[in-house]
């Protein structure tokens, strides 16, 4: 019924139409996810390294609900966002709900546990090999976390990336707490669901195509950043 | 070095974070709790710009299923309540989330259905016997079953027919779970009978050979309402503003733009306010 | 306060105050006890071998006393009293296999600087001056984990001693190196010894404790089997261990 040929020629009409509907949506698009990502990382990185680099009570207990929660349905997360945000919720008197705002708060932490617990893998391999070293420098705590978060920051960079793409490819949860608002809070994500629901496939799927191309720009930017990065300067 | 690059990297996440959060410090704008029908076939794009150029009020629409637009609304998390479920809507009213309701357009359902017509109702118009012949021939028919003003309409249409269509929920009776466009994508793929709105189904763009199988009975009527949340109830809802937008839906203008709104030359929607 | 690398180091040694002292330190693992009972005093200004076969504790000794571990019993002493965070500043180690920073051979130096508190111009008087003690000067900007073993170790040496400790921990750290970069270990730790630095080190190579060794602690199966001035130890041992290891005989007896 449908072509792949199909897809890719709406597809570029699309790009070579592109209008300023589509950049708003793709421009709130990566202004939501990076902000989410952003936000995650600067939770996340501390809280993985911590968890990673250091023993205390409760520290399994930790482990375990970040590798449960990176699991998190994102509709579930969209309804928890919107319960605490809507006017009758808690949060309520903020007016939060059905801003780009809210939509970053419930991408923040759908992708907060995502990029802890991988900053907790990276950061505990990297401190098997130096815990002596800063154990003999006698290094504060605050210390051993900015240096091994410093020394792991290429390794990081991939962990982030993770995050991303959990956040860009996101539908459920931004459309509750969005509520994919016209210029207002709808993404691509969302648009892709809106163009199904219409019927409108081959439309929804160059979208898609869209969708995946930014990904890819992004991923291939970060990417050669930090090959040029560790080629400048460490190994 | 780097380190500087990462701090600078941060500071411009963070002026991007706080261009998201700026974003709500707009101009007056109010919040419609509305259905997908009204979004998807266009008509809010069509009236909503005539009305914003009118009074500058930017209004923003939530499109969710009947049941849900109702229940954000009595959560107050909107102004408007404009949805189409008449017993649901006077319910709201009745139990003092909203003010008053209105009535502003209709339109009607059909029943589509795939060609082959395996419960032999094509062409017919009444609505109750097609769906008992759909029972006993256990053709395949999609639900939205989600609670909407279409599933609630639908599911009438059941009870009147005398069919226990739940009891076939997962034979051929099969409940999507979801909107109007996924229910029909669903059942046009799966060869099954679907109840929609006739604005819905013009505006759809995946119908592949589908046709309209039963319309013009009196019991597919599907009658829009307008509701002003109610303020005294939610200190946050902009009753100005929404009642700005109520009369307008409701006055002369606002009745001829959704009159005006047609797609292919066929009219989606017909104004009844004060009807 | 900080002028130059002569004012905070500690006067050559006239008296022979203790420095470190372990009391009756003890150290299990696994229902095994891998240090048994060891006392022992660090003279400040000395220069301490710790020797032994393979097995017999001497670089867990080293953890003890350097506080990288918790003792099961006893207990260690700074200055006779319990060590705290200034007892750690004024310490430092340097391991068999070097742990380097990911970053440039500078960076390793600047970030050892940054937690002594020595930052800005200061900062990077210090570390060109560490490079320069290194010989690793040309090599300021090349990422350390890409050196030889040898300059790898240098770059350790000199970062241990960029603090301006009192006392330095080696960890055989001349095992994995070449003859020329053996000598240009020794001649950095010869230099720091004669700034006052007080030098405690694990080795196996007997050319290298004769060459570097003022005492000497042997230790036999978590034991001290001996300790006394390094000519006594070596040449004319009383214990049946360092007997054996001298004369390059295996002893496997584990109750002296």
């Amino acid at each position: 019924m449908f072509s792949f040929g199909d897809i890719m020629s709406e597809a570029f009409v699309l790009i070579l139409n592109w209008d300023r509907n589509l950049s708003e949506i793709v421009a709130l698009s990566l202004r939501v996810t990076l902000s989410a990502v952003f936000l995650s990382c600067l939770i996340g990185l501390p809280l993985g390294a911590l968890v990673g680099a250091f023993r205390f009570p409760g520290r399994g207990i930790l482990t375990v609900l970040l590798n449960a929660l990176m699991g998190l349905p994102p509709v579930v997360v969209g309804l928890f966002v919107y319960l605490m945000l809507s006017a009758s919720g808690p949060l309520g008197p903020l007016q939060l709900l059905y801003t780009p705002l809210a939509m970053i708060i419930a991408q923040t932490i759908l992708v907060t546990p995502i990029v802890a617990a991988l900053t907790k893998q990276v950061v505990e391999d990297l401190h098997g090999e130096y815990a002596e070293q800063f154990a003999s420098m006698g290094l504060r705590a605050y210390d051993r976390i900015a240096a091994l978060l410093w020394d792991a920051r290429y390794s990081l960079m991939t962990v982030a990336l993770a995050g991303f793409g959990r956040a860009v490819a996101e539908v459920g949860a931004v459309l509750i707490v969005g509520g994919n608002i016209n210029h207002v809070t709808r993404v691509m994500t969302t648009t892709i669901a809106l163009e199904t629901s219409k019927g409108n496939l081959e439309l929804a799927l160059a979208l898609g195509v869209l969708l995946l191309s930014i990904a890819v720009i992004v991923n291939a930017v970060v990417m050669a950043l930090r090959a040029s990065a560790v080629r400048a300067a460490y190994a | 070095m780097l380190r500087r690059h990462f701090f600078s990297l941060a500071a411009g996440a963070a002026l991007a974070l706080g261009l998201a959060g700026s974003a709500q410090a707009q101009d007056q704008f109010i919040v419609v709790q509305s259905t997908t029908s009204t979004q998807n076939s266009g008509l809010f794009d069509h009236i909503l710009p005539i009305f914003q150029d009118k009074t500058g009020i930017e209004v923003r629409v939530v499109a969710v299923g009947t049941g849900q637009a109702i229940k954000n609304a009595e959560n107050g998390d909107g102004d408007v309540l404009f949805v189409h479920a008449k017993a649901s809507e006077e319910k709201f009213v009745a139990d003092g989330h909203g003010l008053k309701r209105s009535d502003v357009m209709y339109n009607d359902f059909i029943l589509v259905g795939p060609p082959a017509d395996p419960a032999g109702i094509a062409g017919t118009k009444d609505i109750t016997a097609a769906l008992t012949k759909v029972a006993e021939t256990e053709a395949p028919f999609a639900s939205r079953g989600d609670d909407s003003g279409t599933h609630k309409a639908e599911l009438k249409l059941w009870k009147d027919a005398g069919v226990d269509a739940a009891a076939a929920s997962g034979a051929w009776y099969r409940e999507t779970g979801s909107g109007m466009g996924a229910t029909l994508n669903t059942g046009t793929a799966m060869g099954a009978y679907v109840l929609t709105d006739r604005a819905t189904w013009i505006s759809f763009g995946n119908k592949g050979d589908y046709q309209i199988s039963v319309e013009g009975d009196d019991r597919l009527f599907n009658q829009y309402g307008i509701i002003l949340v109610n303020p005294e109830k939610h200190a946050g809802v902009k009753a100005e503003a929404g009642q700005a937008f109520i009369d307008w839906v409701l006055s002369e203008d606002g009745q001829q733009a959704i009159a005006d709104y047609k797609i292919d030359g066929q009219q989606l929607f017909f104004p009844n306010a004060g009807g | 306060m900080r002028d130059t690398v002569m004012d905070m180091i500690p006067a050559q040694v006239a008296t022979s105050a203790a420095l470190l002292e372990a009391r009756n330190l003890s150290f299990e693992a696994g229902g095994k006890r891998l240090i048994d009972g060891v006392s022992l005093t660090i003279r400040e200004g000395s220069r301490t071998l710790i020797m032994g076969a393979n097995g017999a504790g001497k670089s867990l000794l080293l953890r003890l006393l350097h506080g990288l571990l918790p003792p099961s019993a006893g207990q260690v002493l700074w200055r006779g009293a319990t060590p705290d965070h200034t007892a750690r500043r004024a310490q430092s180690m340097v391991f068999q296999r070097p742990v380097m920073l990911r970053r440039s051979v500078l960076a390793n130096l600047n970030f050892a600087l940054s937690m002594h508190g020595v930052r800005g111009a200061q900062r990077a008087t210090e570390a060109g001056r560490a490079l320069d003690m290194a010989g690793l000067t040309d090599l300021a900007r090349h990422p350390a984990r890409v050196l030889s073993g040898g300059e790898q170790q240098r770059l350790a040496l000199a970062r241990a001693l960029i603090g301006q400790p009192h006392l330095l921990f080696l960890d055989e750290p001349t095992s994995s190196l070449d003859p020329a970069s053996t000598q240009m270990i020794e001649s950095l730790i010869d230099a720091a010894h004669a700034r006052g630095v007080t030098i405690v080190m694990v080795t196996h190579d007997m050319g290298q404790a004769r060459r570097m060794g003022d005492e000497v602690i042997f230790l036999h199966a978590g034991q001290v089997a001996e300790t006394g001035p390094l000519d006594q130890v070596l040449r004319h041992p009383r214990s049946e261990a360092a007997r054996a290891w001298t004369e390059g005989r295996l002893y496997t007896n584990s109750t002296l």
